[in-house]
């Protein structure tokens, strides 16, 4: 199991922006009557997007009375799963993964320029506070090793030079692209594709 | 190799576009309405002669599992829930086909669903498939827009919605009953089975659960025939199946095989051989983190289906081949591996929680050479405290990657860790000798 405990700093107080409630409120609606509890993990998501990427116990207390179910349970929904930040991590959240297939195509050398451009320890914001990195498990991008995600997005094919380079980018305030940083097309063999190949030529 | 025409995702590499005008040029919704007027018990029938086995990992026949959804709705709904919590290390097929061929899912969803009777089909997407997530969910308003969804959809007569809920990062929802609770709103823990999700499953209701893949290949095997899959791979390991490659080959990639293609063609052909040449590896883990690894030795001649694997004492599992060659420590390569499985325990069931933290520092301890000589017995004996004494399948998950450590390289540990607990320091000195002497010499 992981363990995951709440920050200490937390705000008095959180409110659903108007954006924020559209959106809630067009989930409830995908899930049966009666069972809009199963909007928490959405919500959830919703809260941490409004809320600079993480979600304060606050929040937690709101999506429980707009779900109108008990606060433990979006407590203990928020704590269960990994992907819910319960602490300030920046604006532009870094994860590599180094689970064993990326591990084994160098996910450390991603891990040393993390170290390097951000900050020592993971978890700890950078020097201009909007930026942190994480040692994540398997993203499932296994044949774009080694990898990281920024955000949203997926950043594949790396090495040091090119996450470095990536890094600067982001603590510049820039978007780099995503996708592979080979120029490989998705995921197939690089120089080396012999199926389908009527398609790739059409 | 898998003639091209028979390969069922042909925009694998995304070469055509994935909208809907450039799915039905490859064959997708073309005539739905004709295979769902041939009747559910045609469809079912159909998916059992075609032999097509779950492509989740647990390899289950799809044609058996739609035949226990009941065959009349009683007062609750039936729901199709597709799984698309793909995170298997080594594993990553099911995001290609979010990405890439959604109208194939979305297709096989409406068939399926019409085969299950249910109404409203959910995709549970691990939550950081975003992206592509949200690719799908452009196709599937795309598919409402052209009318292939909602009411009467694509002219069948049969109404059906498709939701999209993303996950959180936890890989235990990738078991059927915990990703039930988790669209239920709750920790992903998993039920008890019996009873099971067919009858009694998400709200309750009769639920059929597949995963993506399983539901992406339907259509094409409607379109084609159950015969024409079966003709493919062997019997019982029929068709064709996605295979990601990655580790230590020259050009990881995704590719779509024959069952029971040989391995070692898989990793030449498309994998471009391992780096440092064949005689460079040093084993295999065919199907996904939590089959065992298989050595060098067996990589030679081994088949990739369900059956060969299993005789092989591993399992085909997801088809997630991860490669390791001679210059990885595997048994660092296992230890990172029971540290994924002690962080993603849900922590339910006791020999799992413990027991998987257990293993990691155990398999750490081995890899610096600090673990006691016993231990490596331990390690095997904990192993087995953990596989069927648990709840869900993960307690097997997380003990067979070690119990194929053990199986296979057990020299390799036993040479790294002869720490004698007795006798302290590394000496070549038989068990029962004047430890006080020995402490006087060595101080």
């Amino acid at each position: 199991m992981s363990l995951r405990r709440p920050a200490k700093n937390q705000p008095e107080s959180f409110e659903f922006s108007t954006s924020s409630l559209e959106a809630a409120n067009k989930i409830v609606e995908k899930y049966p009557e009666g069972k809009q509890q199963s909007a928490v993990m959405a919500l959830l998501y919703i809260a941490q997007k409004q809320n600079d990427n993480w979600i304060p116990l606050a929040a937690m207390k709101c999506i429980a009375q707009f779900l109108k179910m008990p606060y433990i349970k979006v407590y203990e929904v928020a704590t269960f799963y990994t992907m819910y930040n319960l602490s300030p991590v920046g604006k532009h959240f870094i994860q590599i993964c180094t689970t064993t297939p990326c591990m084994i195509r160098g996910a450390s050398k991603l891990v040393e320029a993390c170290k390097e451009k951000i900050s020592e320890n993971e978890c700890e914001l950078s020097n201009n506070k909007n930026c942190s990195w994480m040692e994540v498990e398997c993203l499932g991008a296994c044949v774009n090793a080694p990898m990281m995600q920024i955000n949203d997005d997926y950043y594949e094919d790396l090495d040091k030079e090119k996450t470095l380079k990536i890094l600067e980018k982001i603590l510049n305030g820039e978007t780099p692209k995503p996708g592979s940083y080979r120029g490989r097309k998705n995921n197939e063999p690089e120089n080396n594709r012999k199926t389908l190949m009527d398609f790739k030529n059409a | 190799m898998l003639n091209d025409k028979d390969r069922i995702f042909k925009n694998l590499y995304n070469d055509m576009g994935s909208d809907v005008t450039s799915s039905q040029k490859r064959g997708d919704w073309v005539n739905t309405k004709e295979i769902t007027s041939k009747g559910r018990d045609w469809i079912i029938n159909e998916i059992k002669d075609s032999q097509l086995r779950g492509r989740g990992g647990a390899g289950f026949p799809t044609g058996l599992k739609w035949s226990f959804a009941p065959k009349e709705v009683g007062s609750r709904p039936h729901y199709l829930v597709i799984n698309a919590d793909e995170s298997e290390p080594g594993t990553c097929k099911d995001r290609d086909i979010l990405r890439f061929e959604p109208h194939k899912l979305i297709e096989g969803c409406l068939i399926a669903s019409y085969a299950v009777q249910a109404h409203v089909c959910y995709i549970y997407i691990r939550g950081e498939y975003f992206v592509d997530g949200q690719k799908l969910q452009a196709a599937i308003d795309e598919a409402y827009e052209k009318k292939l969804l909602g009411k009467n959809a694509a002219g069948t007569g049969w109404d059906l919605d498709i939701y999209i809920h993303y996950g959180a990062g936890a890989y235990i929802c990738g078991e059927e009953t915990a990703l039930l609770e988790s669209i239920e709103g709750k920790k992903g823990q998993p039920r008890l089975k019996p009873p099971f999700p067919a009858l009694i499953g998400l709200y309750g209701c009769p639920t059929i659960i597949n995963n993506v893949e399983t539901i992406a290949v339907v259509p094409t095997i409607l379109r084609r025939g159950g015969k024409w899959f079966a003709s493919l791979g062997r019997e019982k390991n029929t068709g064709t199946k996605i295979f990601c490659i990655s580790g230590n080959v020259n050009t990881p990639c995704n590719v779509e095989e024959e069952m029971n293609i040989p391995l070692k063609k898989l990793i030449e052909v498309h994998g471009g051989g391992v780096i440092g040449g064949w005689d460079n590896l040093q084993a295999v883990i065919p199907g996904g983190s939590s089959m065992p690894l298989i050595p060098k030795a067996k990589c030679e001649t081994l088949t990739m289906d369900f059956d060969s694997l299993m005789a092989e004492k591993s399992g085909l599992g997801t088809a997630g081949i991860v490669v390791i060659n001679k210059d990885q420590d595997i048994i660092k390569c296992m230890a990172r591996i029971a540290r994924f499985y002690k962080h993603e325990s849900c922590g339910q069931c006791t020999p799992c929680r413990e027991g998987s933290g257990w293993m990691w520092r155990m398999l750490e301890r081995m890899v610096k050479g600090d673990a006691t000589k016993d231990e490596v017995d331990m390690l095997g004996d904990v192993t087995n405290q953990i596989a069927g004494h648990t709840i869900c399948a993960f307690g097997e998950g997380s003990s067979w990657p070690v119990q194929g450590l053990l199986r296979h390289f057990k020299k390799e540990i036993e040479e790294r860790n002869n720490l004698d607990p007795i006798v302290q320091k590394k000496n070549n000195i038989p068990y029962l000798v004047d430890q006080h002497l020995l402490d006087k010499k060595n101080a």
